[in-house]
């Protein structure tokens, strides 16, 4: 069990930590509905910032659950820092800040510190009071009263000040408006940066998070579709850009590579996993943008990309027999 | 207060680590940084501009291996090398001389798109004869010349 303080004030010295805080193996949950995860496999890397991505109903929100230990796994494993998580309650180290931000809307940002901190048994009472005051929180103010990106930055304070080792975010920018989800972002990363934090966050739009996370998860149907550091992913696929074309021209296209092909009357983009092959003349090798790859495996794994696919490869047997 | 802020463009095709190696680059020929200046401390970087910190820790070893930069342990990254020519000067003669160019150009109707355009085909012409490959990211350019 590590407890090493991280180098924390010092992070640009920091060296990275590589061992796996959380390990997830095999996991299963299955609801009266159905199952809602499905021998999902997953590693966490201490010091990184995991994004999990995913339609609504993927299974993001029960993961995260089942790593705080308020939920019980029909199959598999959660351990963290090498110890079993159980149903029995969130491990001390572990902070899990849900969707609906779990705030007493009648109390003060006062009382609400103070509740808190009664209800922790490590609590950092400096740490929270210098991100409220940052937050420009009025400690006076009724939780209902505060904006939204207030009410999120008093539940970040409150989550920070456990000092967790693992902090858990499930659609920490939903709901909020653009300003609002600046300033949550550069809360959360200024502090993660200090506090050396692993953290594993779940979204369902990538958009702004696509420079935040170092790695990335997706998740369909309660499995992982695709999973890796971000730069990785990016690196591992190509996207090719030429001309409009029938699909029989397509044909040098290596198929057990394609995740998707995308036509107009005047421009076709090809999206490869793995090192491209050298195309036609006509055609560009572009770096893909994070979102065009999620996007593009999340349709693939849902088989609406399998249309373009059938396309191509119904047309070119046809001709060349 | 930092005396560099960095910019991410998330459209942009270069790498977040490589754009902030790119204006570091650019701050230290402009002058904005010398030798002997601090690097703002990834914290300080995440708190304006939402990037993952070791983004920026990746970024500034990426400098130090350029010979730019070097770590110091407890202190921060400091710049060891001060690139900045005193001929970069907007108020000197080649300063004086490209803004009177780039109002003549303007004022000629060109968009900046397309001064831009001839820009790098000059600069094209100047430097190419010696220059090595162009870095990557230009594959289209690339292909465009090959055909």
């Amino acid at each position: 069990m590590t407890t090493s303080p991280h180098a924390a004030h010092q992070p640009d010295t920091a060296a990275a930590e590589t061992d796996d805080v959380l390990r997830i193996r095999k996991a299963g949950k299955r609801f009266r509905s159905g199952w809602a995860l499905r021998d999902l496999t997953l590693t966490v890397r201490r010091g990184s910032i995991t994004a999990l991505l995913g339609p609504n109903g993927a299974g993001k929100t029960t993961l995260l659950r089942a790593v705080s230990g308020l939920l019980d796994l029909t199959e598999g494993t959660v351990s963290f820092n090498g110890r079993q998580v159980s149903s029995t309650g969130t491990p001390e180290r572990i902070s899990f800040l849900a969707q609906d931000k779990p705030l007493y809307r009648r109390s003060t940002v006062a009382d609400m510190l103070q509740i808190a901190r009664h209800l922790n048994v490590r609590w950092d009472a400096a740490l929270a009071r210098r991100l409220c005051d940052e937050a420009e929180l009025n400690q006076r103010a009724r939780v209902g009263a505060l904006s939204g990106g207030q009410r999120s930055r008093l539940a970040l304070a409150i989550a920070f000040a456990r000092r967790p080792e693992l902090l858990l975010l499930d659609e920490p920018l939903a709901d909020l408006d653009p300003l609002a989800r600046l300033e949550v972002q550069q809360t959360l990363l200024s502090t993660v940066a200090e506090q050396g934090t692993t953290v594993v966050l779940s979204s369902h739009i990538l958009g702004e998070i696509e420079h935040v996370c170092s790695d990335l998860a997706v998740i369909t149907d309660g499995r992982v579709s695709l999973r890796g550091e971000t730069d990785e992913v990016i690196d591992g696929h190509t996207l090719l850009i030429g001309p409009g074309s029938e699909p029989a021209a397509l044909q040098w296209i290596p198929r057990e590579q394609l995740v998707e092909v995308r036509r107009t009357p005047r421009q076709t983009a090809v999206l490869l996993e793995g090192p491209a092959p050298l195309p036609p003349p006509g055609w560009s090798a572009e770096r893909p943008s994070l979102d065009e790859i999620v996007i593009a495996q999340l349709r693939r794994s849902r088989g609406t990309a399998v249309a373009g696919l059938s396309d191509l490869d119904s047309a070119p047997t046809r001709e060349a027999s | 207060m930092s005396v560099i802020e960095f910019r991410i463009d998330r459209r942009s095709g270069t790498p977040p680590y490589l754009q902030i190696v790119d204006q570091v680059q650019q701050a230290l020929l402009l002058g904005r940084l010398r030798e002997g200046g601090r690097l703002p401390p990834a914290r300080e970087v995440v708190a304006v501009t939402p990037i993952n910190p070791n983004t920026v820790l990746k970024a500034y070893r990426e400098l130090e291996h350029l010979g730019l930069a070097e770590g110091r342990v407890g202190a921060g990254t400091f710049i060891t090398r001060s690139t900045a020519r005193p001929q970069v000067d907007p108020r000197g003669e080649l300063g004086v001389a490209l803004g009177d160019w780039l109002r003549a150009a303007s004022a000629a109707g060109l968009s900046r798109q397309e001064i831009e355009t001839w820009l790098g085909a000059a600069l094209d012409d100047v430097f190419t004869p010696a220059a090595p490959a162009p870095p990557s990211g230009s594959a289209s350019n690339n292909l465009g010349r090959t055909r």
